[in-house]
C-alpha cells in the first residue's frame, strides 16, 4: 500500500523480509546497509533481544533518489521469525508492497520453512493480500552449508506457484542484491 | 500480476489544509512539533520545529508503538487505546489516532501542559478526521485511474539496477 505524497513529491514503498527464525532475514538487511552508498540509506533500526534475535523488526530506508520529480524510497523491514512472535509479524505486514521469503536451505529446517510459508499466507490473508497476486520473491539462503536440501526439493515444497527465486549466501552477500532488485522492480511495476 | 494503484495519495491542497490545522494547534497548545504518520509507518508531514532526529525512523517506530498498543488494548478487552502518552524528563510525546489510518504525534516540553495538549488534541483529531475521511474517499474513487507515468517506472528500474546492480 504505497503512499504517493504529491505535496512533498515522495513515494515510499514497504518491502518485508519474512521467513523462519535464524534464516538470515536480518543478515540480508545488514548486508544491504553495509554495501549501499551511505548517502542513499538511513539509519538501521533493530528492535532485538539481548542475544540479537529480532524481537519486533529491523528497519532500513533506502533512497532511490529523485525519479521524475518524485523522491522514491524503499522501506525494508524484517519480521521476527520465531513462531511465538506472530502478533508482531502481523503488524509489520500492514501496508506491505512486496515480500521476500528467506528460506533456510538446511535439511533440518524444512518443516520450519513450510510452517513459516503457511503462516505468511495466513497473515497476508488477514490484510486481504495473497503472495500469488503481489510482488513476491523467494530466497534459498545458506547454500554454502553442507547439509542443504536441493533447490529442486525446496522449490517443490515452498514454491508451487513458481515465484521468482534466488539462491543465496547472505553472510557473504551472494544473492542478496539479486533478491532485493527483483522484488523492488516488481513493486515499481505495480505502481505504474 | 494484477496492477494496483497506490491505496491513497496526498495532494497539495490536502497538505496546506493540514498544515494550517497543525500550525494553529501548535500555537494554541504551546507544543513544539506535530507529525502525522500513517499506520504503515510512513511519515506524511511535520509541522513546527524541525526535529533533529531521523524522522523516517521515528515514523516507523511510532507506528509500531501504536500498533503494538492496539493489540494490547484488544487483549484487555478494549477496542483501542485512542491516545498514548510517553513522559520524559524534558521532552514528552502524545500520540492520537486519526480516522484509524493515521497517527498524530505531538512533541512537547515543559512550556506546555499535558492537560492543554489533551484538550487541544481532541479538537484537532476531530478536524483531521473529517479531512482524512474526505481524502480516503477521494483516493478510493480514483483507485485505478491515477497512476504514475510509465517513464517514471522505467527510470526507477534503471536506478534500481544502478544502486543494487553489480555487487
Amino acid at each position: 500500500m504505497s503512499m504517493i505524497n504529491y505535496a512533498s513529491r515522495e513515494i515510499n514503498c514497504k518491502i518485508v523480509y519474512y521467513g523462519p527464525g535464524l534464516g538470515g532475514k536480518t543478515t540480508n538487511i545488514e548486508y544491504v546497509y553495509d554495501k549501499v552508498a551511505p548517502e542513499t540509506r538511513g539509519k538501521l533500526i533493530s528492535l532485538a533481544t539481548e542475544t540479537e534475535r529480532t524481537l519486533f523488526f529491523d528497519f532500513l530506508p533506502v533512497d532511490l533518489g529523485t525519479i521524475r520529480g518524485f523522491k522514491t524510497r524503499f522501506h525494508l523491514y524484517t519480521v521476527p521469525g520465531q513462531v511465538y512472535y506472530n502478533a508482531s509479524r502481523k503488524l509489520i505486514l500492514k501496508g506491505v508492497d512486496g515480500v521476500v521469503f528467506v528460506a533456510d536451505s538446511q535439511i533440518e529446517r524444512r518443516d520450519a520453512n513450510v510452517e513459516s510459508m503457511h503462516n505468511l499466507y495466513d497473515n497476508l490473508a488477514e490484510h486481504g493480500l495473497d503472495p500469488r497476486r503481489m510482488p513476491f520473491v523467494i530466497q534459498y539462503n545458506k547454500r554454502d552449508l553442507p547439509n542443504t536440501s536441493s533447490v529442486t526439493e525446496l522449490e517443490q515444497e515452498l514454491n508451487p506457484t513458481s515465484a521468482v527465486s534466488f539462491e543465496a549466501v547472505a553472510t557473504r552477500g551472494a544473492g542478496v542484491f539479486d533478491t532485493l532488485k527483483a522484488v523492488s522492480k516488481q513493486v515499481i511495476k505495480q505502481l505504474s | 500480476m494484477p496492477r494496483q494503484a497506490a491505496s491513497w495519495s496526498f495532494e497539495e491542497q490536502d497538505a496546506s489544509r493540514i498544515d494550517r490545522l497543525l500550525e494553529s494547534f501548535l500555537y494554541e497548545s504551546n507544543a513544539r512539533c506535530a507529525l502525522l504518520v500513517d499506520r504503515t509507518g510512513q511519515l506524511i508531514t511535520i509541522a513546527g520545529e524541525r526535529p533533529t532526529f531521523d524522522s523516517t525512523a521515528f515514523a516507523s517506530l511510532a507506528a509500531a508503538d501504536f500498533s503494538a498498543n492496539d493489540q494490547l488494548a484488544s487483549m484487555i478487552g478494549e477496542q483501542e487505546f485512542s491516545s498514548l502518552f510517553h513522559q520524559g524528563e524534558r521532552e514528552s510525546m502524545y500520540l492520537a489516532d486519526v480516522a484509524r489510518r493515521v497517527i498524530l504525534v505531538v512533541l512537547f516540553d515543559d512550556r506546555a501542559t499535558l492537560g492543554m495538549i489533551r484538550i487541544k488534541t481532541r479538537n484537532l483529531v476531530r478536524e483531521l478526521g473529517i479531512l482524512f475521511a474526505q481524502l480516503f474517499e477521494r483516493s478510493a474513487a480514483r483507485a485505478g485511474t491515477r497512476r504514475l507515468e510509465t517513464a517514471w517506472a522505467d527510470d526507477a528500474e534503471d536506478e534500481i539496477d544502478r544502486l543494487f546492480g553489480s555487487r
